[in-house]
Parts: structure tokens; sequence; C-alpha cells
């Protein structure tokens, strides 16, 4: 079944074959048109986003959020970004000009150039790389050296303090990131994140069903690499102040939370491409454009979860936060790192286990390969939470006995 | 003029315009800024000649770990506001010249001299690339010992850079 | 695979557009009102005492230093993951080696006390 967009992007060629464009320029011209759609549905996604998060963390916390402007107050966010017109644009005087004005737009930028491989349907995706993974973590770096020149260049103390404690975050929470990365690729057998999703093809093909445990772990270090809560001591701290984007001001600040809340859908997509299956689903064959709504609806269930966090977990102090990615996650990631290709090794041959309902769209195949990784994930899963709660210092003082104490007791009956 | 001549001949201007910057600046930071820039070109550069891996690789190692450890070893051992109206160059700067001006020259005979140099390499088929790399690095016959190494070399820096950064143990005791 | 990347450098062009063009725009036609009081640096609403620069604390250093180490360990393991399908007992062996020796490398760094923030 002809899918509507490609269909226009064949129409689009033969048109400049038509005028007797070079088929170079042409191409150019297409990548344009494409690369334009992508940024553009990106942003608005990003700014639908604004609206939701507010109206959900308001339910969340038992109010309703904004209602006034249009229906549901969905115009809301077009507000916004009318009042930050009129706000004036400064500069501080003794900040670095070219490297203050510049970190904001690389903090963008590096969320943006994610979309690039993200695969909407089978068909609708922006480019296909097959080192698209890596190019992830590539323009996740560049994120980081934002934050950096973003509180180098504002010439303020707090901002610089504020701009290493942010980084080291970042560059902590990297570590288990690409570690739990490396599992999917691992069982795809490919660095292509089309050729991911295609692997999971049915239900239980789904890479959260083989490696659950590394999805949590890609989960919570993408949580820490947005810097949300309950990661999010970069930003609203009475200690800092405001972390690194003290001195930005107007719409230099808005790009900075653009950039957050486009990396936090951005993350719900990673994962429902890389553990969640992206664009499948049943009937996927016969009706592609399903797999837009598959792939919709998966990313928004992963930040329905980060909002949901966002409002129930409080924020980590900074020296647990380092704790809980050194000595817990780090570790973790690199037994199942070394438990899972020696489990996968020995169980890729060996077939299905069982399969119900075979050939319909409700397909159930369970086969040992995944049941074994399953079985690893939980045995590595439960045997870290058992070693944290022995060692954890909480238990390891013996519960103190208190002495009896003296309790008001009315006085004794005397024998009249 | 092919586009892609084009944009390598951009692309290496630009590097060798920050490469010189890097030297010449007086601000650590501008330097170590427009060091990420001249990474960033050898990354383009290696996009150009059909590694993608490698220019990846380039981004994430370079530019994502040791372009920010060198940031944060400028920035928190330097004053910001760091005396920067000196001159940069010092003494020996005529030899330097000579020295790089000879260098360079000596390549341009040598490289220039050599029929190959002007072939037009044709593309091979590089979509399996990765997984050959992967291969060759695990297999009995191949690079399985250097990868051993390479791995125990990571551990002795490891350990090494932690024992000379991290001298409280030997306080305490 | 050239236009791939092709695409890559076209969206880097016009990412790297989309937000600056609302910046400038906003700088040209923002209102400008600049007093010397606003673009003075922002501590708390104090006067900056001294020159700005940071303690230096060796923790930033080290994370950034084990950071790195890990990386590189990454770089290999990934085309050692790709590649996994053709790979006889000793090659996976080989990989699980080299994740364990790194592992070492950190549990070294974790007794030694480096991995704490104090």
């Amino acid at each position: 079944m002809m899918d509507p967009l490609v269909a226009l992007g064949d129409w689009l060629l033969s048109l400049a074959a038509k005028i007797n464009l070079p088929p170079a320029v042409s191409q150019v011209i297409l990548y344009l048109l494409g690369v334009s759609v992508i940024a553009t549905v990106a942003l608005v996604i990003t700014i639908f986003n604004t609206w939701l998060e507010r109206k959900i963390a308001a339910r969340l916390q038992d109010r309703i959020g904004p209602n006034r402007v249009g229906p549901w107050g969905l115009l809301q966010p077009i507000a916004d970004a009318i009042k930050m017109l009129t706000k004036e644009d400064t500069t501080p005087a003794a900040a670095d000009k070219v490297a203050y004005n510049i970190a904001p737009i690389l903090a963008v930028v590096s969320v943006l150039l994610i979309w690039a491989v993200i695969p909407f349907t089978s068909v609708w995706y922006g480019t296909k790389l097959n080192v698209a993974v890596l190019y992830i973590a590539a323009v996740g770096s560049f994120g980081v050296l934002a934050v950096l020149m973003a509180g180098w260049s504002s010439n303020n103390k707090y901002a610089l303090l504020g701009a290493f404690r942010a980084v080291s975050q970042l560059i902590s929470y990297e570590v288990p990131l690409f570690l739990s990365l490396l599992v999917p690729v691992l069982l795809a057998r490919s660095m292509d994140i089309s050729v991911i999703v295609e692997k999971q093809g049915s239900f239980l093909e789904m890479f959260v069903v083989a490696a659950p445990l590394a999805a949590l772990l890609f989960f919570i270090s993408s949580v820490a690499e947005v810097g949300r809560t309950p990661f999010d001591l970069l930003e609203a701290e009475s200690e800092i102040v405001a972390g690194y984007h003290i001195e930005y001001s107007g719409f230099k600040f808005g790009m900075f939370q653009a950039g957050e809340f486009m990396h936090t859908f951005t993350i719900g997509a990673l994962t429902a491409l890389l553990f969640l299956g992206g664009w499948q689903g049943p009937l996927v064959d016969q009706y592609p454009i399903l797999g837009l709504v598959y792939f919709m609806g998966k990313s928004f269930a992963v930040y329905f979860v980060t909002m949901w966090m966002r409002s129930t977990l409080p924020r980590i102090r900074i020296d647990h936060m380092q704790a809980l990615n050194w000595k817990i996650l780090v570790p973790v990631a690199l037994v199942l790192l070394m438990l899972t290709p020696l489990v996968d090794y020995f169980t890729k041959d060996l077939g299905v286990l069982f399969s119900a309902f075979p050939g319909s769209p409700g397909e159930l195949t369970l086969t040992w390969r995944t049941a074994a990784l399953l079985l690893t994930n939980l045995v590595v899963g439960i045997g870290a939470l058992d070693i944290i709660r022995r060692t954890s210092k909480r238990n390891t003082k013996a519960r103190q006995r208190f002495p009896e104490r003296a309790v008001a007791r009315p006085p004794k009956e005397e024998a009249a | 003029m092919t586009p892609m001549q084009l944009i390598f001949i951009f692309t290496a201007v630009a590097s060798t315009v920050a490469a010189i910057m890097v030297v010449t600046r007086r601000n650590m930071v501008h330097a170590a800024l427009f060091l990420v820039m001249t990474l960033f070109g050898v990354a383009v550069a290696f996009v150009l000649l059909e590694a993608p891996f490698l220019a990846v690789v380039q981004v994430v190692v370079y530019i994502g770990a040791i372009a920010i450890l060198m940031i944060f070893a400028v920035m928190l051992t330097r004053n910001v506001t760091d005396d920067e109206s000196g001159h940069p160059f010092n003494a020996n700067v005529r030899l330097a010249l000579l020295s790089a001006v000879f260098v360079f020259s000596l390549l341009v005979v040598t490289l220039g001299g050599w029929a190959q140099f002007s072939a037009i390499a044709p593309f091979a088929n590089t979509s399996g690339a990765v997984a050959q790399l992967g291969e060759a690095l695990a297999a009995a016959d191949g690079y399985v010992l250097a990868f051993e190494v390479a791995s125990m070399l990571l551990l002795g820096a490891l350990v090494g850079a932690i024992f000379v950064v991290w001298p409280r143990q030997a306080e305490n005791d | 695979m050239l236009d791939n990347w092709l695409f890559i450098g076209i969206f880097v062009l016009v990412a790297g557009v989309f937000p600056a063009m609302p910046i400038i725009m906003f700088h040209l036609f923002g209102p400008k009102r600049s007093t010397p009081q606003k673009l003075e640096t922002y501590e708390c609403g104090m006067e900056t005492v001294g020159q700005t620069w940071v303690q230096f604390k060796v923790q930033y250093y080290i994370y950034a230093l084990v950071f790195l180490v890990f990386d590189v360990e990454l770089i290999f393991l990934y085309p050692w993951a790709v590649a996994f399908d053709t790979l006889p007992l000793l090659g996976v062996v080989a990989g699980v080696l080299f994740i364990f020796l790194l592992a070492d490398g950190l549990w070294y760094a974790w007794q030694k006390g480096a991995l704490e923030w104090s």
C-alpha cells in the first residue's frame, strides 16, 4: 500500500526531472523539505508537551491545569510564546558574547539532531544510518558541551559551579546509558535503529521482555541525562540559585527549557523504539499508518511515566546521585553485560518454547532465547536488590532496643 | 568540482583555521572550544571517507570525553579573568614557522611523487564494515590478543590515573 | 550511504538555523531598555566579590577520567556486539573478559574511595 509521503516525494522528484534540474540539486531540495518537516514535527510535539505536562502535573496534584486560554487551555503555549516576545534580550556585560549566545542554540540542536534517525513507521524516517545508536550518543555529548559553555560564559561563580555539577552528573550517567544501549544492539545484532525495531516483531519479541533490566537502566539513565526529577538538582536549587542558566533570560532561557522538554519526549521515543517495539504492533503490515499510531502511543506512555515520576518523587542529593550511578547502576549494567552474551550464545539456536494463536495478529511466540534472557535479567535484578538491601547502612546497625520507659499508669485502686 | 570536493575543501579549511586558533589564542577556554571545532572537522572528514563508525567514535570519545576532560582541567585550574592581552608568540616563533613550512613541503614533495596519490580510489562496499571490524576484533587469527591487551591498557590507565590523582588513602594510612 | 550523511549534514544546518532565527528576531525586535544594573553579574542581589573562579575539587576530574575509560571501552564493544552472530565461543568469551577487566578497574576505584563525593 503506497504511503502518502513516499508518493509525494516521488511526485516532487518527477516534477524536478520535468524542469531539468540536475538530480543532485533536486535531491538536496527534497532533503531540505524532509528536514523541515521533521524539525517542525519535533517542535510542534514539544509545544504540545508543555501544555500536556502542565495539565497532567495539575491533575496529579488534584487541581485543573490551565483552562482559560482556548478550549482546555490548548492555546496556553502560544500565550507563553507571545509573552516571551516582549521580554528584553540582555547579555551580561562581563559575559563571553560568542559562547554565551551559542550555548542555548547548541543545547537545542543536540536534541533536534536525534530526530534525524528516528523511524516513525517502516517507511517514514529521516535517514537510515548503520551506526545510528552511536550517533545518538555522539549527539548527546554536544549537549554536555552546551551546558559547560553556558556556565562558563556567564562569568558568574554560581553559574560555573552549577555547570560543573551538571556536567559531572551528565557524564557520570552516560556510562550506564551507553552500557544499557549495548543490550538492544547485542540482541538485534545491529546499530541501526530501523533494524532494531524490525527485529521486535510480535508482542513477546519486544526487547523489554527479553531485557527488562536493561530497559529500566536505560530509562533511569536517560531521565538523569535530561535532568528531570528526581535528578533535577541542576535547576531548582536553593544553594546554587538556578544553576548554569542563571544569567539567561527571555528567549534564550526558553530555548534551554524547550530543549529539556524535547529531550524528555525524545527519550520516551527512544525507549519505545529500542525496547517497546517502536512502530510494530498488530496489523501493521496491512496498514502502515497504524505504525505511527503505535509509535506515538508508546512514546507518550513512557513520557507519561516521566511526568508521573516528576510529580511523585523527591529530588536526590548529589552525593546520593553519584553513589547511585557508580555503585549501583554501573556494576549492575556490567554484570548484565557479562551474562547476556553468554546466555544469548548458548540459547540462540534453540527455537520456540511455546506459541499461542499462531498466524493471527495476536500471536504470542516465546523462544527459548527470550525466556533464558528474561530469567537472567530477573536473577541479576533480584540479586542486585538483595545485595543493596543487605549492605545498606540503615540495616547494618542493629535495631536499637530501648529500655522499658516508665509509662503513665493510673494509680492502682487502693483498697478502700 | 564535485559537491564532495567542495564540502571537503570547506571542512579542511575550517579545521585548519580552527587548529591555528587553538595554538594562538591566549584564552585557554577559547582554545579548547576551537579544539572541539577541529575535532569535529576530522569527524566530517571520516564521513567523507565512508567511515561513519570512525566519525561517531571520534565525536563520542574525543569531543564527548577528552575535550570535556581538558576543559575541566583548564577551568578548574585557571582564573577566568586571567590576563589575555599578552602577545601569543614567544621568541621561538620564527624557528617554529620555518620547521612547519619545511615539514609541509617535505610531505608535499613525497606524496606528490607517489603515483597513487591522485588516483581516485573506488568506493568499497562498506555496508558490513562494522560487523567485519567486530569479527576481526574477536577472531582467534585476528586481533583478539590486541583486543585484550587494549583492555589491560585501559585498566592500567584507570588505575594509574586514580593512583596519581587520589592521594588521600596514602595520607590516611 | 553518503546520501544518508548528506541528510544529516543538511539537518545540522537547518537545526542550527531553527533556534537561531527566533533569537535573532527577538534581539532585533524586542524592547531595549538596558540599564547598567541589568547588565551586572547576578549574585543574589549583592555586589560580586573577588574574581570568578571555582574551588578545585578533584572529584570532578576523577568522574571525567573514569567516564573516559569506560567510553573508550564501549567503543570497542559496539562492533563486537554487532558481529555477535559470526563469533565462535572464543570470541564471545574474549568480549566478556574485556568487560570483566574493566569491571575490575571500577572495583579498584571503588575500594580506593575514589568514587565518593565528599
